[in-house]
């Protein structure tokens, strides 16, 4: 049995480290991605066909190659070619790719589902392509793709912890070098555990706090 | 020649053509319309009336054919004058197509913001303005979806009004409405044809038309097959494709 001392003083400070590194990964990935999501989303609806296909290539690779294997690729293969990222770097960057790759197919749906109607009544006023997309579709768009991005949000959470692979030690690699040194396997890998579902949990309460600040009567799903 | 046609009429459209798929859908309209006159498109739905329509500002491409405002060429391969044709013709739509996340007010406001750049606050005060001017000031701050569908097609007539259009194309304006809410709405156009405003509309409101068209055009398979005043074309008696159309309408209406 883990002593509560050796909880209190080892455990927790080491973890609450781990916290900070994994927080320092998903925070940035969070916002960089769901905004780079909308971005891809609206290029794979409204670019020109040549650009449209190069974003569902993109999204295609993203969402088709594990994403352990891009990391591993990102933070090994890389550097024979001259690039050379920090672990930090490698994993920033792999999660927002990711994550803006499914970010991208939320907000495209959505944004296919804003009655065309509308699109219309833009472009009857002057509204240039980009004023329509930005004005009009895309903030609807977003309100109608906040659960879906908010799932996305929560998976980000819990993939963070593949940084751990490329020696990134943040709140999972915290936790397995607990173990490594004290072989208190259930103790520590459960309060790691809810250390993720604190996080979860407080990411889908701020996701349900914003859908309800943003709900516009009559629009999108009413609860 | 009269008085009118020695003006420039305020949009012109010449030998207008539009083929789908390598059917014809419009084949070869012509229409001038002068300050303050209003043409009235009719004919059974699937005429082309608002294909047509949709030609008149390049929210469809014709194939053929060119556009004039005021005496002007418009290219609408060029961008610029594409959307200063647009700023210009005001539309209204059968299904209203507000801006579902803005307010009554700020579905007036934005396009005076973003198209014509005006300051927030000058453009709040102007659709302010334009909605007063429906009727619907104490509705300003509701959005769409809390609106009734007279309120809608109102708030869509002055976001059109805002821009301060030179001719207004209406697209059957009033066939997605409650029948007790056509009223309202075709008092609000009327209220712009006492204005002066340049209008053409597609519509199946038949005493409407017969009211307050300068000149009926009747539309069937993508041609304009009759024209002329609503006295001479629904006259009693008259042996006219548009007073057989009339009668028909009328004989459902009552049928029902």
């Amino acid at each position: 049995m883990l002593s509560l001392d050796m909880f209190w003083n080892r455990v927790i400070p080491a973890l609450n480290e781990g916290l900070f590194f994994s927080l320092s990964l998903i925070i940035p990935s969070a916002v960089i991605g769901f905004l780079g999501g909308v971005c891809i989303g609206a290029l794979r609806v409204y670019a020109p066909p040549a650009v449209r296909r190069i974003a569902d290539f993109h999204v295609g690779v993203i969402r088709g190659v594990p994403l352990l294997l891009q990391l591993y690729f990102l933070y090994y293969a890389l550097p024979k070619w001259g690039v050379r990222f920090s672990p930090y770097q490698a994993a920033l960057l792999g999660f927002i790719l990711c994550s803006s790759a499914y970010h991208s197919e939320y907000i495209r749906g959505a944004l296919l589902s804003i009655r065309q109607g509308q699109v219309k009544a833009a472009y009857a006023l002057g509204f240039s392509t980009l004023q329509m997309a930005l004005c009009i579709v895309i903030p609807q768009a977003v309100r109608r793709a906040l659960p879906g991005c908010g799932n996305e949000i929560i998976y980000l959470i819990k993939y963070s912890s593949l940084a751990y692979v490329l020696t990134f030690i943040e709140l999972t690699g915290h936790a397995k070098e607990l173990t490594a040194r004290s072989f208190h396997y259930i103790e520590i890998y459960f309060t790691a555990g809810m250390y993720y579902l604190a996080m979860t949990s407080l990411a889908a309460w701020l996701l349900g706090l914003l859908e309800k600040k943003t709900r516009i009567p009559g629009f999108g799903a009413q609860k | 020649m009269n008085e009118a046609t020695q003006q420039t009429p305020v949009l012109e459209a010449r030998n207008i053509g539009k083929s789908l798929g390598g059917r014809p859908i419009l084949s070869d309209l012509s229409l001038s319309v002068y300050k303050g006159e209003m043409k009235v498109l009719i004919g059974p739905s699937g005429a082309g009336k608002s294909t047509f329509l949709q030609c008149l500002n390049h929210l469809i491409t014709p194939d053929t054919g060119e556009l004039l405002l005021n005496g002007e060429r418009i290219s609408p391969a060029n961008k610029g004058e594409l959307r200063s044709l647009r700023e210009r013709v005001g539309m209204i739509f059968q299904d209203f197509n507000l801006f579902d996340h803005l307010t009554a007010q700020e579905n007036v406001s934005i396009a005076l913001v973003k198209v014509k750049k005006m300051s927030r606050r000058d453009a709040s005060l102007r659709a302010m303005m334009e909605l007063e001017r429906v009727g619907l000031s104490r509705r300003a701050g509701l959005y769409p979806a809390e609106l009734s569908g007279g309120q809608k097609q109102r708030v869509a007539i002055a976001r059109a009004l805002a821009m301060d259009p030179e001719v207004i194309l209406l697209d059957e304006p009033t066939s997605a409405l409650d029948p007790e809410l056509v009223g309202e709405v075709l008092a609000a156009i009327r209220e712009l044809a006492r204005g002066g405003m340049t209008m053409i509309m597609a519509t199946h409101q038949m005493d409407f038309a017969r009211a307050l068209a300068t000149e009926i055009l009747f539309m069937e398979k993508g041609a304009i097959i009759e024209r002329g005043a609503p006295a001479s074309l629904l006259a009693p008696g008259a042996k006219t494709r548009t007073q057989a159309f009339f009668a028909r309408l009328v004989a459902e209406e009552s049928a029902c």
